[in-house]
C-alpha cells in the first residue's frame, strides 16, 4: 500500500504541534533552570509555522484518512483562533510560572498536547476522531490543573476535573455508540445521510443525541453540567484557568457546532427545544450566581458560564433557523462571539494572574481596591476588559453580542434575545463591582501589603494583544466577520 | 464650509484630547482640557453658521461603510433639531472644565478625560444617523459618567453611581432588542432616515414603542423612572451634575424626537395621551418634590424632573409649536439648570454644605453670587424676557391645541416652579444670615464660567428665532412627512389611522395658521 502522503500533509499542523510537544518533553530534563524559557519559545515558533500552514487552507474542503479528518475553512478559523490563544497563554505562563516559582518545562509540552487535541476536535469528521481529540485535550488539562503540586486547591481542582471529565467522556462515548447503533456510522456525513433518509424515528437516535449533549454540555460548562467549573477554575493555576476558559471552550463549541449541524442537522427540532432550556438556565444561573462571588476567579468562572449561555443563543438560533442564510448567520455569530470572548477573558485572567501581594496571587475582589492609583495602566485595561465582558460598546463584547442577538432575532427568537439582554444588564453589576473596586475604593489598611502587578515584557505583550483585540474587534470587526462568513461556506 | 468632515471632527477631537491628556504634564492637565473644549466649541461654530435654515434635509452629512454585514454604516448628519443640542453641549463643556478647576483636586487627569469622552459620546448621539452607531454612542457615555459620579462624587457615590448605571443600562438593553427587530422588519437596514420612511405594522410599532420608551423614559427621566436622578445629582461633582442635567437628559427626549416619532408615528400617536399624562404627573410631582427639599441639589434635581416634563409634553402634542417649544426647552433646561448647578457647586466649595439652612443670607457677603442666582432662578421659573419663557409658552400653546385641561395642569406647574424657586432664592439669598461672615464672593473664574449662560439666557429670551428658525423646517418635516397632509414625501405615504391623520392635519393646519400670523421674520 502506498503511504498516504497527502493525508499526512493534511494533518501537518497537528504533527508539528505534537512533535514540538515531544521535543519539549525530551529537552526538559536536560535543560538548565535558567534556560527553561527556551522551551516556551519552541512552542511559539511552532505556532507561528502552523499559522502559516492553516491560513493557506482557508478555502476548500478536503478530507484525509478516509474521511476521519477534515480540512476546511471552518476548522481553519478555529485553529487560527486556538493558535492565538495558545500563543498568548504561553507568553502569560512565561511570566506567571516565574512568579509562582514553578520550574516545569513540561508545562509547555502539555499546553501543546492539549492544543493538539483541540485541533483534532475542530477537524474531526468522525465521532471517534472527535473523541480522541477531546480526550487528548482533557487529559493534558487535568495535568495542567494540578501543576501547582504544593497547593491542595490545585490538586483538588485536578482531581475534580478529572473525575467529572471522565464521567462526561463516558457519556459522550455512550452516545457515540448509540448513534452508531442507530445510524450505522460514526462519520458525520454518514450519520447525516442516515438521518436524511427520513425514516429515522429511532428513540435510540434521540437518546444518543441527549448523551452527546450532556458530553458537550460538560465541556462548554453549560448549566446544569457546570458544577465543576467554579472549583476547577479557582483551584487551577490562573494561566491554566485562562486557557481552559478560552481555548477548551472554543474547541468544544467548534466540535459541538459541527456535530450538531453537519451530523445531527436533520433532527434539529429534537435538539433545539432542549438546547433552548439549557441556554436559558445557563444565562440565568451563570449571571445570577456570579453576582454574589467575592473571589474574582470564581466570578470569572461564573461569568464564563454565562458567556457560554450567550454563545448558546447563537446555537439555539441555528436550531430554529428556517433558511440557509439564517443558519449561516447563526453559525458565524457563534464563531465571532467566541473569538471576541477569547480576547477579553484572556485579558482579564492575565491581570488576575499577575496581581500579587507579597509574591502570592491575590484573588479576592478586595485586592483590586484602589488599583487605579497604584497601577493606572493595568487598572484602565481591566476596565476595558470588564466593559467588554459586560457587552458595552465600543468594545468587542458588544459586537459579539450584537451578532448573536441578531442571529436570534433573525430566527424569530426575539424573546430569547430580550431574555439574554436582560441578563446582560444584570451581568453589568458584577463586572462593575470590579471597576468600582479599582477606581472607587481605597485598599483596606489592615497591615497587609497592597497588591501590585508583577509586570514583565511577556505580560506586556499579552495585555497589548488582548487589549488590541478587544478594541480593534469592537471598532472594526469587518475582517473577522468576513473571515467567519467565508469559513462557514465550507461547512455542510 | 462643508468640505471638511465637521461632524467627525466634533466627535473625535475630544477623544484625541482625552488621549492627549494621558501624556501631558500633571500641571498642564487642566489647561489642556480647557483648550480642547474651547477649540471644540470653535469647531461647532462653522456648523452653526454654515447651517442652511431653509431645508429639513440632513446637513454636513457623512457616510462611510463601517461593517459590511450586517450593513452598519458610519452615517452622520445634523438637522435643526440636533443643531441646538450640539451647540449647547460644546458651549457647556468649557464651563464644566472651568468649574472643576479647583473643585477637583484628585486624579484630575482621569476627570478631564472622562469629561472629554462624555462630550464625544453625546455629540455622537446627536448626529448619528445609523441606529447601531447611535446605540454605540448612547452606551459609550455610560462608563465615563459612571466614573464621574463614582470616583469624584460625594459620600454616597458608590450607590448613586451603580444605580445610575443599572437604571440606564436596563432601559437601553430593550432598545438594542428593538433595533434588531427593526432591522429585519424595516428592510434590513440600520439607516434611521430609511427606517423612518418604512411603514411598519401597528402591532409591531406598539412593541417597538414600548422598547424605545424603556430606554428614553429612563434617560429623560419621566415619572416614575426618575428615582435614579436625585441620587445621581446629589452625589455627582458639580461638572457631573451639569452634564447630567444639561446634556444626558436631553438624549432621552432627543431619542423620542429622532426615533420614536419618525419611525413609529402610529404608535407614538396612539400613546400620546398616555405620554402627556405621564408628563403632567412629572411636572406636578417634580414641582411638589422640589418644594419639599432642604438640599439645594435635590431641589434642582426634582425641578429637572418637572422641567423635562414640559419637554415630553411638548413633543407628544404633535404640534409645531409644541415640538419647537420642546426642543427650545431642551436647550433652555440645559443652560438654566446647568447654571443653577454651577451656583450650588460654587457655594458648596465655600461652605461644604448643600443644605439651604446652612447657606442662608448670602446676599450680604456675596452680592455678585446672589445676582447670578436670582437671574438663573428667574430664568428657570420662566420669567418673560428669559429663555424658558419662550419655550414654556410654545409648549403650552401646543398643549392648548391638544387639550385645554392638560394646559391648565401644565400651567399649574409653572406656578409651582415660581413658588419653589422664589422660596429657594428668598431663603438662600435674603434670609437671615446663618453663615460666618467671611465668605468670599465669586472669583473671576467663576464669573467667567457663569456669564456665557447669562448671555444665552437673555439672548434666547429676546431673540428666540436664533434657535427657532433653524429648527423650523426640521420640525415641520417631522410632522408633515409621515402625516400625508402635504410636503415632499419621498416614499409612499404611510396609512395612518383615520383619526390620527385627521388630528394631525388639524394641528398642522393650526400650526401653519399661527405661523403665518406670528411668523418668524
Amino acid at each position: 500500500m502506498r503511504f498516504p502522503w497527502s493525508d499526512v500533509w493534511a494533518i501537518l499542523p497537528e504533527l508539528l504541534v505534537i512533535g514540538a510537544a515531544c521535543l519539549i518533553l525530551v529537552l526538559d530534563p536536560i535543560t538548565s533552570v535558567a534556560r527553561k524559557d527556551g522551551l516556551a519559545w519552541i512552542g511559539l515558533a511552532t505556532l507561528a509555522i502552523c499559522c502559516g500552514f492553516t491560513a493557506a487552507h482557508m478555502d476548500g474542503r478536503t478530507t484525509a484518512f478516509s474521511g476521519l479528518v477534515i480540512l476546511d475553512g471552518y476548522a481553519a478559523f478555529w485553529k487560527l483562533l486556538l493558535y492565538v490563544v495558545t500563543g498568548l497563554t504561553i507568553l502569560l505562563s512565561l511570566a506567571y510560572l516565574k512568579e509562582e516559582r514553578i520550574v516545569l518545562g513540561e508545562y509547555y509540552g502539555f499546553l501543546l498536547l492539549s492544543l493538539c487535541g483541540m485541533m483534532v476536535m475542530v477537524s474531526a469528521a468522525d465521532l471517534l476522531t472527535l473523541y480522541l481529540g477531546m480526550e487528548l485535550m482533557s487529559l493534558s488539562l487535568y495535568i495542567l490543573a494540578g501543576v501547582k503540586r504544593y497547593e491542595a486547591r490545585s490538586l483538588e481542582a485536578a482531581a475534580k476535573y478529572f473525575v467529572l471529565g471522565a464521567f462526561s467522556s463516558g457519556m459522550m462515548l455512550y452516545g457515540i455508540s448509540l448513534l452508531f447503533g442507530a445510524t450505522g456510522s460514526t462519520k458525520l456525513d454518514g450519520i447525516a445521510a442516515a438521518i436524511g433518509t427520513g425514516e429515522m424515528q429511532d428513540p435510540m437516535l434521540v437518546l444518543a443525541m441527549l448523551l452527546l449533549l450532556v458530553g458537550f454540555g460538560f465541556k462548554i460548562a453549560a448549566v446544569p453540567f457546570h458544577m465543576w467549573t467554579p472549583d476547577v477554575y479557582e483551584g487551577s493555576p490562573t494561566a491554566v484557568t485562562a486557557f481552559m476558559a478560552v481555548a477548551s471552550k472554543a474547541a468544544s463549541f467548534a466540535a459541538f457546532l459541527r456535530v450538531f449541524v453537519e451530523g445531527l442537522g436533520g433532527i434539529r427540532s429534537d435538539w433545539a427545544g432542549l438546547l433552548t432550556l439549557i441556554c436559558l438556565a445557563t444565562l440565568m444561573i451563570g449571571n445570577l450566581v456570579a453576582l454574589v462571588q467575592t473571589n474574582i476567579k470564581r466570578m470569572l468562572a461564573y461569568s464564563s458560564i454565562a458567556h457560554a449561555g450567550y454563545a448558546l443563543v447563537g446555537i439555539v438560533a441555528i436550531g430554529s433557523a428556517t433558511g440557509g442564510a439564517e443558519t449561516e448567520q447563526s453559525i458565524a455569530s457563534v464563531m465571532l462571539y467566541l473569538a471576541m470572548y477569547a480576547f477579553m477573558t484572556l485579558g482579564a485572567f492575565s491581570i488576575v494572574a499577575m496581581l500579587r501581594r507579597n509574591g502570592l496571587e491575590s484573588e479576592e475582589l478586595d485586592a483590586f481596591a484602589g488599583l487605579a492609583r497604584r497601577e493606572p495602566v493595568a487598572a484602565f485595561l481591566m476596565l476595558i476588559f470588564m466593559v467588554s465582558l459586560a457587552g458595552l460598546p465600543p468594545t468587542a463584547g458588544f459586537i459579539g453580542k450584537l451578532y448573536v442577538f441578531l442571529a436570534a432575532v433573525h430566527s424569530g427568537l426575539t424573546w430569547l434575545a430580550v431574555f439574554a439582554l436582560v441578563f446582560a444588564a444584570v451581568s453589568a453589576y458584577y463586572y462593575l463591582r470590579v471597576v468600582m473596586a479599582i477606581y472607587m475604593r481605597e485598599p483596606d489598611q489592615g497591615g497587609a501589603p497592597v497588591p501590585v502587578l508583577a509586570s514583565s515584557p511577556a505580560l506586556t505583550i499579552v495585555l497589548t494583544c488582548a487589549t488590541a483585540g478587544v478594541i480593534m474587534l469592537g471598532l472594526f470587526p469587518g475582517p473577522l466577520v468576513s473571515l467567519a462568513t467565508q469559513a462557514i461556506l465550507t461547512l455542510r | 464650509m462643508s468640505t471638511l468632515p465637521w461632524l467627525t471632527l466634533l466627535i473625535f477631537f475630544p477623544v484625541a484630547g482625552a488621549c492627549a491628556l494621558a501624556v501631558v504634564k500633571e500641571s498642564s492637565v487642566r489647561a489642556t482640557a480647557l483648550i480642547c473644549t474651547v477649540v471644540e466649541f470653535g469647531l461647532s461654530l462653522p456648523v452653526w453658521f454654515g447651517f442652511d435654515h431653509g431645508t429639513s434635509a440632513m446637513q454636513f452629512a457623512e457616510t462611510a461603510s463601517w461593517i459590511a454585514f450586517p450593513p452598519i454604516t458610519y452615517r452622520l448628519g445634523i438637522d435643526g433639531i440636533s443643531l441646538p443640542l450640539v451647540l449647547m453641549t460644546t458651549l457647556l463643556m468649557p464651563l464644566c472644565v472651568l468649574i472643576s478647576w479647583q473643585a477637583i483636586q484628585t486624579r484630575v487627569r482621569g476627570f478631564m478625560a472622562s469629561l472629554l469622552v462624555m462630550e464625544a459620546a453625546t455629540i455622537g448621539v446627536f448626529v448619528a444617523l445609523d441606529f447601531v452607531l447611535f446605540y454605540v454612542f448612547w452606551e459609550a457615555m455610560l462608563i465615563p459618567m459612571y466614573l464621574l459620579i463614582g470616583v469624584w462624587g460625594g459620600p454616597n457615590r458608590l450607590y448613586a453611581a451603580i444605580k445610575f448605571f443599572l437604571y440606564t443600562l436596563a432601559g437601553s438593553v430593550l432598545l438594542l432588542a428593538a433595533i434588531l427587530v427593526l432591522y429585519f422588519q424595516g428592510g434590513e437596514t440600520f439607516d434611521i432616515l430609511a427606517l423612518s420612511r418604512t411603514p411598519l405594522s401597528p402591532v409591531l410599532q406598539t412593541w417597538l414603542f414600548i422598547a424605545f420608551f424603556a430606554a428614553f423614559a429612563v434617560k429623560v427621566p419621566m415619572w416614575p423612572f426618575h428615582t435614579w436622578l436625585p441620587d445621581a445629582h446629589v452625589e455627582a461633582p458639580t461638572a457631573g451634575s451639569v452634564i447630567l442635567a444639561s446634556v444626558l437628559l436631553k438624549m432621552g427626549t432627543y431619542g423620542f424626537l429622532r426615533l420614536s416619532l419618525p419611525i413609529l408615528p402610529d404608535a407614538s400617536y396612539r400613546f400620546a395621551n398616555a405620554m402627556i399624562v405621564l408628563s403632567l404627573i412629572a411636572i406636578i410631582y417634580g414641582a411638589f418634590m422640589a418644594l419639599a427639599q432642604a438640599d439645594l441639589k435635590k431641589l434642582i434635581a426634582y425641578s429637572s424632573v418637572s422641567h423635562m416634563g414640559f419637554v415630553t409634553l411638548g413633543i407628544f402634542t404633535f404640534t409645531q409649536q409644541g415640538i419647537e417649544g420642546a426642543v427650545l426647552q431642551m436647550v433652555n433646561h440645559g443652560i438654566t439648570t446647568g447654571a443653577l448647578f454651577l451656583c450650588v457647586g460654587a457655594i458648596y466649595e465655600r461652605t461644604h454644605s448643600r443644605l439651604i439652612v446652612d447657606n442662608a443670607g448670602l446676599a450680604g457677603p456675596m452680592p455678585r453670587y446672589a445676582t447670578f442666582l436670582v437671574i438663573f432662578a428667574l430664568s428657570s421659573l420662566g420669567l418673560p424676557g428669559t429663555n424658558s419663557f419662550v419655550g414654556e409658552f410654545l409648549v403650552l400653546v401646543g398643549t392648548f391645541l391638544w387639550s385645554k385641561i392638560a394646559t391648565a395642569v401644565a400651567a399649574l406647574g409653572v406656578i409651582l416652579a415660581a413658588a419653589y424657586l422664589l422660596w429657594m432664592v428668598q431663603r438662600v439669598a435674603f434670609g437671615p444670615a446663618r453663615t460666618d461672615g467671611h465668605l468670599h464672593d465669586l472669583t473671576a473664574r467663576e464669573m467667567l464660567t457663569m456669564s456665557p449662560l447669562v448671555i444665552a439666557i437673555f439672548w434666547i429670551g429676546f431673540i428666540p428665532n436664533t434657535l427657532l428658525t433653524p429648527m423650523h423646517e426640521s420640525v415641520t418635516h417631522l410632522l408633515v412627512s409621515r402625516s400625508g397632509v402635504d410636503g415632499p414625501a419621498p416614499e409612499p405615504q404611510l396609512a395612518l389611522g383615520s383619526t390620527a391623520a385627521a388630528a394631525l392635519e388639524r394641528t398642522i393646519l393650526d400650526a401653519r395658521h399661527d405661523a403665518n400670523q406670528e411668523g418668524p421674520q
